[in-house]
């Protein structure tokens, strides 16, 4: 049973990877494989688009035959989760910074990673919440002079 | 003698004030990255990288060669206090150290690691100095052949030695050089997988891909339990810390042997510090008369690797100096910045920038004194740094990847580049993709099909100019033989023996 799960990451990922290497081919036959002055753009990925092709179908028919050589180690989905919700949270945060700014929007990831991820009491949350995005704005903003993206309060 | 007027320079630039502040600031961070689990040099000096466009070139190499060495010494302190390496390099070190703490011998422990760390470091850094030179001389008789095949060598080996699966780490090189190819193509400004994006026209950053693998995949991996390790006390006062005279001579070996096996394994692209560590433990068990006390906490047991993985860092900079070709991830972190800078690593390095390489150099003797102070009557106050709780210092790694990329970037979409790359470099860690490889690969891949276009345009697009030269020919041949060597049995049990130990 385990074994099967984890051949089941290899086959998907080959499959991705061979979609991968089969969107390099059809895009490098676009472009010239060999001109008069030698290889053109498309040579290189032509060689490295064949050989992705070649060792993820190996991969993924490896795997769905279950001979990939994995160790069968069980994936542990609580974790997985733990670490996709960290994800999810930073891509948030990147995506407020336009809105918010680096400061405020910091400060919430902050807040979330204590908070929620480490379930910290919510004082000690804000309390390093406020701190840490103070930090970052006294020492890259203030004293290196990095241009960090601002919000409406210009920070 | 040339040698040694050239060192005497070095001091002079390494001694400058500023750069000896540098000096002291990367092995003081690479001391607190060592120590810290689950941050390591690659992450650290990818983070860096962008603050250091507005230094001294010298000044920033010394700095982040210093985070580099430095993390070798400090990646001891947890092996032995906690039983959990600071970095893959100390991995060993927690088989005997971890057992000398317990059996209240903590001190000596990280007391010898330290010398062995400060004997093999500087062995280490004379054979730099020794071979560098030299090398560089051989290499200036290469040509765009001669670069490919030894880009196509280093790129071989390091997927040899990276990861559990052949297939896994040449699908994540392979990942690594189409990466290497999206923007504008400089032969012919053509766009290539562009996505139709402007964004893209210029390439994807390396510093965005390097943070995203190593520092946001880091981060994401270690989130994914709450739980924290309970670390042995660090003993008081320097007279505990330092190891006795039997210590010491039952470590002669091992120094010597931490030191040479180290540095050639590292000169060696993909041999890498983990890979050294474990072949000079494996040698310190094999000749000693009392080895079956091994793993119960013998005192060489922690001076071998940990002198190895000092010694590694030297010869890991011949390689990236004198033939531009890094052997790791860290190693091409620091190609990319060298490239960043303005400066090209290969035979000419040397000679066109004679007060960087030997200001580095000298700086490396300095750097392994200024931390065997720091690891032997400081190390208590290094060990509290693991007492930063985690919900503290992830947040920050993160700020410091986001500050890192926009500083570099100016974008959100370089922003949003880097969330990406650091979920790949989780799902990676996930599936057993090693990373390695890819940052290889990244890093390479722009040289490589360079090199590649240019022998053939040399050749009027005929193949064989790759191997009817000697050089070219016997580099490219040892590549394949490498890729081969999974297929022979005892060999292969010997590879994947080294990276359980990962």
């Amino acid at each position: 049973m385990e074994e099967k799960k984890l051949n089941r990451g290899d086959f998907w990922s080959g499959l991705a990877l061979a979609a991968l290497g089969i969107y390099i081919i059809l895009e490098a036959r676009q472009w010239d494989y060999l001109g008069p002055e030698g290889p053109g753009p498309g040579f290189f990925p032509m060689w490295y688009g064949v050989a992705m092709v070649a060792l993820s179908a190996y991969l993924a028919i490896t795997s769905a035959l279950g001979k990939s050589g994995g160790d069968g180690a069980a994936i542990d989905w609580a974790r997985v989760r733990r670490a996709l919700a960290t994800w999810l949270s930073f891509a948030v945060s990147v995506a407020l910074f336009k809105v918010v700014g680096f400061v405020a929007s910091f400060a919430l990831l902050t807040f979330f990673i204590v908070a929620v991820m480490y379930r910290r009491p919510v004082r000690v949350a804000a309390l390093t919440a406020v701190l840490s995005a103070a930090g970052f704005y006294l020492v890259f903003t203030l004293a290196l002079g990095v241009a960090l993206p601002t919000g409406p309060l210009g920070f | 003698m040339e040698v040694l007027t050239s060192l005497a320079h070095g001091f002079a630039v390494a001694l400058e004030p500023g750069n000896l502040l540098w000096c002291f600031v990367g092995v003081f961070l690479g001391t607190i990255v060592g120590v810290l689990p689950g941050l390591g040099p690659p992450a650290t000096i990818a983070m860096l990288l962008p603050l250091t466009f507005h230094m001294n070139p010298a000044g920033a190499i010394i700095m982040l060669a210093g985070i580099y060495y430095g993390a070798k010494y400090g990646g001891s302190t947890t092996s032995i206090l906690l039983n959990v390496p600071g970095e893959s390099a100390s991995v060993v070190t927690c088989i005997d150290g971890y057992q000398m703490a317990r059996n209240g011998r903590a001190g000596a422990a990280l007391g010898i690691a330290a010398i062995a760390s400060f004997v093999a470091g500087t062995v280490g850094v004379v054979g730099l100095m020794l071979i560098a030179p030299p090398v560089a001389r051989f290499a200036l008789s290469f040509s765009s052949p001669e670069y490919f095949a030894l880009m196509s060598l280093g790129l071989a080996l390091v997927v040899l030695l990276a990861g559990r699966s052949l297939v896994k780490a040449l699908l994540a090189a392979l990942v690594g050089l189409w990466i290497s190819s999206i923007g504008t193509d400089l032969f012919s400004a053509t766009s290539r997988f562009v996505f139709g994006t402007m964004d893209l026209l210029s390439g994807i950053d390396f510093i965005v891909v390097a943070i995203g693998l190593f520092a946001i995949g880091e981060v994401l991996a270690n989130m994914e339990t709450r739980e924290e390790a309970q670390m042995i006390a660090v003993p008081k006062g320097l007279r505990n810390l330092l190891p006795t005279w039997q210590d010491l001579k039952d470590c002669r070996f091992a120094f010597l042997n931490g030191s040479i096996v180290g540095f050639f394994v590292g000169v060696l692209p993909g041999g890498g510090s983990t890979i050294a560590s474990f072949l000079s433990y494996g040698l310190e068990k094999a000749v000693s008369r009392r080895r079956e006390q091994f793993g119960k906490g013998v005192v060489e047991g922690v001076a071998a690797p940990e002198g190895a993985n000092n010694s590694e860092t030297g010869g890991a900079l011949v390689p990236l100096l004198t033939l531009g070709i890094p052997g790791s991830g860290t190693t091409a972190i620091l190609l990319a910045a060298l490239v960043l800078w303005g400066f090209k690593p290969g035979p000419l390095f040397i000679p066109e920038n004679p007060d960087l390489f030997w200001g580095l150099v000298a700086s490396m003797y300095i750097g392994n004194v200024m931390l065997l102070v720091l690891n032997l009557p400081l190390v208590p106050l290094f060990a509290q740094v693991l007492r930063l709780p985690p919900y503290v210092m992830y947040p920050i790694i993160l700020g410091v990847s986001v500050v890192g990329v926009y500083s570099e970037s100016g974008s959100l979409f370089g922003l949003a580049l880097l969330a990406g790359f650091g979920l790949l470099g989780y799902l990676m860690r996930k599936i057993d993709y090693p990373s390695a490889p890819l940052i290889l690969g990244l890093a390479l891949g722009g040289g490589m099909e360079r090199a590649l276009r240019q022998s053939l345009m040399m050749s009027e697009g005929n193949l064989s100019i790759l191997v009817s030269r000697p050089i070219s020919a016997a580099i490219l041949s040892l590549a394949g033989l490498v890729l081969l060597i999974p297929l022979f049995n005892k060999v292969n049990a010997w590879r994947l023996q080294a990276l359980e130990q990962e």
